[in-house]
């Protein structure tokens, strides 16, 4: 995976004299002392990471704690006080005006929380706006702000007004805006935090869709943690302009780095996020057709089970086999197992959540990737310990 | 015991100033009248050569197009009577004259308002400057005209243009730094030149603004051609200024009336405009 963008020390400062700042903060002065003796408000504090191509980082954290500063520092909306910002390997920071124009119209798409759409413009102009400043014909700005609309679930409301539209479509139309134009990076600040929360699921879902599709890059501010948790990759989790974790979801949730990030999980659902793979046991244990009902039996016997697994040899799952029958089968002298596969197995995905997990009456429950091979399996007992665990942590 | 203090030599230093205007450039302003004086006589000559039903017709049509059928039939019913009071002439010349200034302040006063709404170093000089246009009594601009362009329209529409240029320029300035940050922000992400957020952003966003503008300086146009009678402007004032001096009560009110009028025709038709722009925010 190549980088896409990479963050290095950056700081922001807002006030009089901010290089100064720097050397202060740097010399260990807290982000109060500066206000309250230098009247100097730190919004960014020594930050850095990279975010890989195709990549999906959340950046999250309470208002306040400089996740907007951030995200327009990466386009330079906001001018950093010191760091550097590298898109695609080349620091923007050092840019001139023009060059940093040029980098806006070919590498950034933004989404805003508020829309930030254009009243006097109808959804196909306010679609077509990146393209239009580009210079881009208007045949062919108009197809491509087309195809958006047509990606976001708007055709048909090209030639309406933002006012007319409810505010869930109102931000389609702000995504198509930013898509139309093909960016590699899709900057979006709290783009769903005005929506209601039944549209702002609908619009996470059909993001991580698009996503599926487009594969950009994409940076998303929010100070929800649901949100932060469902959509992102990668989770930066900030306070008072400092990175305070960075990490999976998972991470995050099974390993907060302090009691600020776990009063943020606190929260949060578990059995929601975590998935069939973070509980799964590997299967130690599995049978092959080929294998006799006596070896069959002798496995469960060794691991302790009433029932085994049954694999192909590519591991590929074939159904379950009670040691029951499996003796019955020993008793009558049978040499193959096929005619006591029960093929009705319970299986899930590794993404699955726990609470899907939750809806089976019969344990365990196998782990298969998309092509049916064997990962592992879910017995009740680690389930239920899982969330025990969390609880206690939480 | 009585101390004088001499007087400041304010008027004084100012006459100074305006005499040596017109003692070496008064060539040039008034070239520059007699170009003037004699377009705008075409002008007035023009539209009273067309006979004043077809004009009439032609202002109602206008309004029809502009702003609808009840301003269309009051622009007909007033415009019918003003010319049966036997004052057709003095109207029309009336209106070219706002017509002229209004075109110069606007094109004058919307620049400005645009440079001042973009460049803060811009604005903190013409604020005050307009404050000081504004407050000053409208006849003192009377008094500098005549010098530098002799009695007559010309002058009546230089200090015109000064009375009338402050509501284009302010409210243009106004109408631009009203459009949202965020929009304004928006158009950065996308990396708009300064020029596209302009001219895609920022004039039509703040277009109804402008036009109310435009509004206000066609009315006060019209209110200082008036006054501008008392130097020669001639038009409905004019007529106003004759009934003074004649002390003929009822041949003021006609021409005032006149002026009402007219006010309300162009009041109406440009306040329409305005709100049908509006319409899309």
């Amino acid at each position: 995976m190549t980088e896409k963008i990479k963050v290095e020390n950056l700081y922001k400062v807002f006030g009089k004299n901010p290089s100064a700042a720097i050397k202060l903060l740097k010399s260990g002065s807290s982000k109060e002392e500066l206000l309250r003796h230098h009247k100097l408000a730190v919004g960014i504090n020594n930050v850095s990471f990279e975010i890989n191509e195709g990549e999906f980082l959340v950046v999250m954290g309470l208002s306040g704690s400089g996740k907007s500063t951030l995200i327009r520092c990466l386009n330079r909306l906001i001018e950093p006080t010191a760091g550097k910002v590298f898109i695609d390997g080349i620091d923007i920071t050092t840019l001139s005006e023009e060059a940093l124009r040029q980098k806006r119209l070919s590498k950034f798409g933004m989404v805003f929380q508020r829309f930030a759409l254009f009243p006097h413009r109808t959804v196909l102009k306010n679609t077509e706006y990146g393209l239009e400043v580009q210079g881009v014909e208007p045949a062919v700005r108009r197809q491509k702000a087309e195809e958006a609309l047509d990606l976001v679930g708007l055709k048909g409301w090209e030639e309406s007004y933002p006012a007319q539209l409810s505010g869930g479509m109102q931000q389609r139309v702000g995504l198509a805006r930013a898509l139309a134009l093909d960016p590699d990076i899709l900057l979006m600040d709290e783009a769903f935090s005005a929506l209601d929360p039944l549209i702002r699921r609908e619009m996470q879902d059909e993001l991580l869709a698009l996503q599926g599709r487009v594969n950009k890059t994409i940076v998303f501010i929010t100070h929800d943690l649901d949100e932060a948790l469902k959509l992102g990759d990668k989770i930066i989790i900030m306070r008072d302009g400092a990175i305070v974790q960075a990490g999976t979801p998972e991470e995050i949730l099974t390993n907060p780095a302090d009691e600020y990030v776990e009063k943020f999980i606190e929260d949060v659902d578990v059995s929601k996020i975590l998935t069939a793979e973070s509980v799964m046991h590997k299967a130690s244990a599995v049978t092959f057709p080929k294998d006799g009902p006596k070896t069959t039996l002798h496995k469960m016997k060794e691991v302790g089970l009433s029932n085994i697994l049954v694999v192909d040899k590519d591991r590929r799952l074939m159904g379950i086999v009670s040691a029951e029958a499996a003796s019955k089968l020993s008793r009558d002298n049978e040499k193959s197992l096929e005619s006591i596969i029960d093929e009705d197995v319970p299986s899930v995905l590794p993404s699955a959540s726990l609470q899907e997990l939750f809806a089976f009456e019969n344990f365990p429950v196998a782990v298969v990737d998309e092509q049916k091979r064997l990962k592992g399996l879910v017995v009740r007992g680690a389930l239920l310990a899982a969330m025990a665990e969390r609880r206690i942590s939480g | 015991m009585t101390v004088t203090i001499p007087k400041f030599p304010l008027g004084k230093g100012i006459e100074a100033i305006i005499d040596f205007f017109t003692d070496h450039f008064a060539f040039i302003t008034k070239g520059i009248s007699k170009v003037a004086g004699a377009s705008i006589d075409a002008l007035v000559n023009g539209m009273l050569a067309v006979p004043p039903w077809l004009m009439i017709l032609f202002f109602a049509g206008l309004a029809l197009w502009l702003s609808g059928r009840r301003i269309a039939l009051f622009t007909l019913g007033g415009l019918l009577f003003i010319w049966n009071l036997g004052l057709w002439a003095p109207t029309v010349s009336t209106i070219a004259l706002v017509l002229i200034a209004t075109l110069v302040a606007v094109t004058l006063g919307v620049p400005i308002g645009i440079l001042a709404a973009l460049f803060p170093g811009v604005n903190r000089i013409t604020m005050p400057i307009l404050d000081f246009m504004q407050t000053m009594p409208a006849f003192v601009y009377l008094i500098p005209a005549i010098p530098f362009f002799g009695l007559g329209p010309v002058s009546a529409i230089f200090s015109t243009v000064i009375f009338a240029m402050p509501p284009a320029i302010r409210l243009t300035a106004l109408g631009i730094k009203q459009v949202p940050e965020e929009l304004i922000e928006a158009a950065d992400a996308f990396g708009s030149t300064r020029k596209q957020k302009l001219l895609k952003l920022q004039l039509p966003l703040a277009a109804p603004t402008i036009m109310a503008g435009v509004n206000q300086t066609i009315m006060l146009s019209l209110s200082m051609v008036v006054i501008a009678a008392m130097i020669g402007a001639g038009g409905l004032g004019g007529e106003v200024w004759k009934a003074i001096q004649r002390l003929k009560p009822g041949m003021g009110f006609e021409a005032g009336l006149g002026v009402v009028i007219v006010a309300i025709i162009l009041d109406r038709i440009t306040q329409k405009i305005t709100s049908r722009k509006s319409v899309n925010l």
